[in-house]
């Protein structure tokens, strides 16, 4: 069923160390970018099995002329092998930024380009949309921008029938959208919305995915929420991209990724979350958890954490609409099963990608919040424990933890005689020793409920001489009033 | 983290949700000096929890040097002929018979050979070229359609469409998919010849021709005038599928030698 393309997820051929490092730098850039609120990412798609079948020597940096020569050929060309290699020649050269800038100050060029993406060549045609592609890769503005004369055709294309044209299309669209307000500016009345549309009912696997990936530049723009996202609920993308994330036999991790993260954006945006509540993405987000933590079980390191974040969120989120309050509703969400399945993440995350144990504790408090139900469940499948473990990962982490707890507690005396006797108690003691004000914090909100409704714990507090570990906050301001109150409560057992 | 073992079995089981406990609350629970209240909370875009997700999904976009695609789905075949009437381009890929195939041969109008982009295209086209019934309505409503996929607008004459096409969809004012036609009527062999015979033009122009055109090297081949043709079908059938879901794959072109 996870018919996952594993050769994209691992770079091939690079010592694991400098992979290591390079992935540090790069994650640092990010962090700086989405600080800065500049998040942007383009994918770059290369054939590099044939290049090297064409005895790969390394792409060399073309100057003006020999630009001009190899269009002239490709366009002029009398044997169309000639006018192939030619622009073989040219896409290759189109790999260096020094390349692409001359390329783009060059008179006729891009028209020369456009004539042949336009061409009746059909491998001439392709080579062009190649070009075009290296070109939307850059980095540099100016380059990128120099592919708009294109993007009519680009849009156009995607509703022909060539799976490998229509991928570089959309790849090649999906470069170019990140990059600037005034491409979206051109690409919005072009139609994009409704080419995406009508294009995401191919059956290919691979143009479905890199559909996904375009629209979720389109969504993750800043104007977003106001300019694309209605009228991409009003068309029919969502009822397609929730189609495409059910789970079953032909659900294909690369396509899911793409469109759990499309759905991320629409939600998190807070447009119309309730139309997609109507079109059962509850439902289909659950059976996808329940899936995703089946999966886990069976494979090892599908990059199932790149789908489980996007799912999570999506789930998070819708949670808290008002839809939701509607007891008993068609559309709620109240299998148990998806807090074992979440309890199977939350144990992938913590060895695999811990960072995203936030996410996952997010969920669940949004699951037990509000619900009895979900609250008894945690008791019932024995999953405090559990929960206790993660305590000491972070601090933030350890604040989600004592929230859920504190969900769990905040219902009542037949909740807390489920946590006291037991090693919560210990555990909250721990907590309390922790430097952080704010984890310190979350433990006297924890122990208020516990003594209140499970008075006999409070005795048991005293025994593990928790009045001491109080009486070192008993100056620190955001905390001294608590602290008081619960050696009140406590001394008066 | 241990995990009861029972959790593995449970989330293989039925649905279900949990009878839930009796809920009793005590109104000092959360009263001042403490704040507790258990609340959903939700998160917004561009909020700072998301940001070690997010750095880990563009992580994965430019990790993503990939092959267009992986080695097995691009086999080598010995080489074919595409086996359309008067076409004798030849093929080692199937990829590459697939794209020539759908540029040039797929949407095809069959009273004048141009080729389409797309099903929507030509059938614009056939409409507007080789439609009289269209000419005759056109007088009297507006009946030039919109080429973009979405837009509902209709126009008097080609020349009105083109104008909504680059004020209000920003395409280029010569949009390769959009010419006027031609006052002489659909495209005589004779037409397609002579554009074959045309020198090779500058830098500055669009390369060889037409786009709609026949391509060059098949003109000498053209077969049976364009009258017969009328009363069948328009649209080239797609008997010939690629891809998942084809029912008929690229079996044997044998097999095709007996349909022509």
């Amino acid at each position: 069923m996870w018919s996952g393309r594993q050769g994209r997820l691992r770079p091939v051929g690079c010592v694991v160390e400098e992979l290591r490092c390079r992935r540090r730098e790069r994650e640092a850039a990010l962090r700086k970018a989405r600080r800065e609120q500049q998040l942007i990412s383009k994918r770059l798609l290369r054939d590099d099995a044939s290049e090297e079948a064409e005895g790969g020597c390394v792409a060399m940096i073309l100057g003006e002329t020999e630009i001009q020569h190899f269009l002239r050929l490709a366009q002029q060309g009398t044997e169309e092998k000639e006018r192939e290699r030619a622009l073989v020649s040219l896409r290759r050269g189109l790999q260096h930024p020094e390349t692409q800038q001359t390329f783009i100050w060059l008179e006729g060029s891009m028209r020369t380009l456009v004539g042949l993406l336009t061409s009746n060549q059909a491998l001439l045609q392709l080579e062009a949309a190649r070009c075009l592609h290296e070109l939307s890769h850059s980095e540099q503005s100016a380059v990128a921008e120099a592919c708009l004369p294109a993007t009519s055709y680009l849009l156009t294309y995607l509703s022909g029938h060539s799976s490998d044209f229509i991928e570089l299309c959309l790849y090649t669209l999906g470069n170019l959208i990140v990059e600037s307000e005034a491409v979206r500016r051109q690409l919005l009345p072009q139609g994009i919305v409704p080419a995406l549309a009508a294009c995401i009912q191919s059956p290919h696997l691979t143009v479905l995915e890199a559909l996904g990936y375009a629209l979720s530049q389109l969504l993750q723009v800043k104007e977003a929420p106001e300019m694309i996202i209605p009228s991409v609920l009003g068309s029919t993308l969502p009822e397609h991209i929730l189609r495409l994330l059910q789970p079953g036999p032909k659900l294909n991790l690369g396509v899911a990724v793409e469109f759990a993260w499309c759905l991320h954006y629409i939600i998190c945006s807070q447009v119309d979350n309730t139309l997609l509540i109507s079109h059962g993405g509850l439902s289909t987000l659950g059976l996808l958890l329940l899936d995703m933590a089946g999966a886990v079980q069976r494979t090892e390191d599908t990059g199932l954490e790149l789908l489980a974040c996007p799912v999570l969120r999506c789930l998070s989120n819708l949670l808290t609409e008002a839809a939701m309050e509607v007891v008993g509703g068609q559309n709620q969400l109240e299998d148990e099963r998806v807090v074992a399945a979440l309890f199977i993440l939350l144990q992938f995350f913590l060895q695999k990608q811990p960072s995203l144990l936030p996410e996952g504790l997010w969920f669940l408090n949004n699951l037990t919040a509000n619900s009895p139900s979900f609250c008894t469940s945690l008791l019932s499948m024995d999953l405090i424990e559990p929960l206790l473990q993660l305590l000491p990962v972070s601090n933030v982490v350890s604040i989600l933890v004592l929230t859920v707890l504190c969900n769990v507690a905040e219902k009542g005396p037949a909740y807390c005689q489920r946590l006291w006797p037991g090693p919560l108690l210990s555990c909250l003691i721990g907590t309390l020793a922790f430097p952080d004000i704010e984890v310190v914090g979350q433990s006297l909100e924890l122990l208020q409920l516990l003594f209140l409704y499970q008075p006999e714990a409070a005795k048991d507090f005293l025994q593990q001489s928790g009045l001491q570990v109080l009486e070192r906050h008993q100056e620190e301001a955001q905390l001294q009033d608590r602290v008081h109150a619960l050696q009140q409560t406590a001394l008066h057992q | 983290m241990q995990l009861p073992p029972a959790l593995h079995s449970r989330l293989a089981g039925g649905p279900g949700a949990a009878e839930p406990l009796p809920v009793e609350r005590d109104p000092a629970a959360g009263a001042p000096p403490f704040r507790f209240a258990a609340r959903r909370v939700r998160f917004p875009r561009e909020h700072e929890f998301f940001e070690d997700g997010d750095v880990l999904r563009h992580l994965y976009l430019q990790d993503v040097l990939t092959q267009v695609t992986e080695a097995p789905e691009r086999p080598r075949v010995p080489e074919f002929t595409c086996q359309v009437a008067g076409c004798c381009q030849v093929f080692d890929s199937l990829e590459d018979y697939e794209h020539h195939y759908h540029t040039l041969h797929r949407n095809v109008c069959s009273f004048c050979r141009r080729a389409f982009p797309s099903v929507h295209l030509l059938d614009v086209h056939i409409l507007e070229w080789h439609d009289s019934l269209f000419q005759i309505l056109s007088e009297r409503q507006d009946m030039y359609q919109c080429l973009v996929e979405g837009c509902a607008e209709k126009f008097k004459t080609s020349k009105d469409r083109k104008d909504h096409l680059v004020r209000c969809h920003l395409y280029p004012a010569d949009f390769r998919f959009d010419k006027p036609k031609k006052s002489r009527g659909p495209a005589t062999p004779g037409a397609a010849v002579r554009a074959s015979a045309e020198a090779p033009r500058d830098d500055g122009e669009q390369s060889g021709g037409d786009a709609m055109e026949v391509c060059s090297e098949h003109a000498a081949s053209l077969p049976e005038p364009v009258g017969e043709r009328r009363t069948s079908s328009h649209r080239i059938p797609s008997t010939i599928c690629f891809g998942q879901g084809a029912s008929r794959g690229f079996k044997s072109t044998k097999k095709k030698k007996g349909h022509q």
